[in-house]
């Protein structure tokens, strides 16, 4: 046991600091429910779970290279300008992700349509590289760029995954892993029309609709908030 | 004309940006919390969107696109020009209103900046190019599509200023029940859906 913990430290050579730029956004300083950033493409595409997991790894990547290409640029760059040069760097890794979609995986660049083209404007990107980019090392900011991907990430398959499971019945549908939990026909694992002890189950269809992601946004707040109490909102 | 008010009313009720794609969240929920300022940002969205989608439409059309004066396809430089247009633009809104009106801009003060980062903004001149629209349809989609986010706003504004005085659990206070009257609204709207304007303008 304790040469497994010597290897990942060895793997993974880290600061105390670095692991909490890293961890910190998961929970404690989450960029969707505590910073209360990016929440227009957080609801919008979690109908379904394929679709957020791939919004997910997107903005994730493009917060990491924005936050890493602007520190390694930030002494170069007049105050004036800034925004310009961060909306430029943002918009070039975002057609990046957007030709790549288009290219590799068609129907899920249908699906997310236009939201592709919204992580320009999704405020975690522009305020990460405001309020961290800006001042300090590449390495750091990288790290803070990941955490903050994920834990935008982590927000969004909670919510997509309660959504596909209710709306629906499935989870992972459109991918090789389709699970098809619970339905009206002998495709699902738990048939209602035969099944003796589920038989009065029927997909919500509330879930589907866009309002069910911002009622389960509210009660994660409510959830996360109660747990935490530093975070209530006095006001 | 009937296409016109056709588009307008459906994007400003039943396609409202807010409250069924969520365009535009993190400023809503930010400046919701009293109806003056909500007024104000409302007031500018409107403005920006009946400006920016027009002027996307004729570089969509007239630059990138195939067809076009430089007669390449360069769709792949998009996101780039839109979002350097908008940001051009708010930047010139600024300098007129400051101009013509210094009463005005005190009012609107640092709203006007924030409204380059409104998802709104870049998403309805997205979604103009994904709907395929022409050009006075696509100044009726920008103007009916900032009034619908200013109807938003208003709204739960509005809501906000009463809820201070209502007893709610102390977790769920603030942003937690933002959200949920969000939802509240959405749903409201969503009895709208299915409605088609057009019938009302048929002429008939």
């Amino acid at each position: 046991m304790a040469e497994v913990k010597e290897s990942k430290k060895a793997l993974f050579p880290m600061t105390k600091k670095e692991r909490k730029l890293l961890f910190d956004p998961l929970n404690d300083n989450n960029p969707v429910t505590v910073q209360v950033l990016g929440i227009c493409s957080a609801l919008a595409v979690t109908s379904m779970l394929l679709p957020s997991i791939v919004m997910a790894i997107a903005v994730t990547f493009v917060i990491a290279f924005s936050n890493l290409t602007i520190s390694l640029l930030r002494n170069y760059i007049p105050k004036q300008v800034r925004m310009i040069v961060q909306l430029v760097v943002i918009a070039f890794l975002v057609t990046i992700v957007e030709l790549t979609l288009k290219a590799y995986s068609y129907p899920v660049y249908k699906q997310l349509s236009v939201f592709i083209g919204l992580i320009i404007t999704n405020c975690i990107v522009m305020g990460r590289l405001e309020a961290f980019a800006m001042a300090n090392k590449p390495w750091q900011s990288f790290l803070d760029g990941i955490g903050n991907g994920l834990g935008y990430g982590i927000i969004l398959i909670i919510i997509s995954f309660i959504r596909e499971l209710f709306g629906r019945g499935t989870l992972l549908s459109g991918t090789p892993l389709e699970m098809k939990i619970i339905g009206a026909s002998s495709d699902f694992w738990i048939d209602t029309t035969t099944n003796p002890y589920f038989g009065w189950y029927v997909n919500n269809n509330l879930m589907v609709l866009p309002a069910a992601a911002l009622f389960i946004m509210g009660l994660i707040i409510w959830y996360q908030r109660s747990k935490n109490s530093k975070l209530v909102d006095i006001s | 004309m009937e296409d016109f008010l056709n588009i307008f009313i459906k994007s400003a009720f039943v396609e409202n940006l807010v409250l069924s794609y969520f365009l535009g969240m993190c400023s809503y929920l930010a400046v919701s919390k009293s109806v003056k300022t909500a007024m104000g940002l409302g007031l500018a969205v409107i403005f920006v969107l009946g400006i920016t989608v027009p002027i996307n439409w004729l570089i969509n059309h007239y630059i990138l696109s195939e067809g076009g004066l430089l007669g390449m396809d360069l769709t792949f430089l998009r996101f780039i020009l839109f979002i350097a247009v908008i940001a051009s633009m708010v930047q010139l809104v600024e300098m007129v209103i400051e101009k013509v009106s210094p009463a005005l801009y005190n009012s609107l003060g640092i709203f006007l900046p924030l409204i380059t980062v409104n998802c709104a903004i870049l998403g309805a001149s997205l979604f103009m190019i994904s709907r395929e629209y022409n050009f006075s349809e696509s100044v009726a989609f920008g103007l009916g599509g900032g009034f619908g986010w200013f109807l938003a706003i208003i709204a739960i504004a509005a809501i906000r200023e009463k809820l201070k005085y209502s007893n709610i659990p102390a977790p769920l206070r603030g942003l937690g029940i933002a959200f949920i009257i969000t939802g509240l609204m959405g749903m409201a709207f969503m009895g709208l859906m299915g409605i088609d304007p057009a019938i009302f303008f048929s002429g008939k």
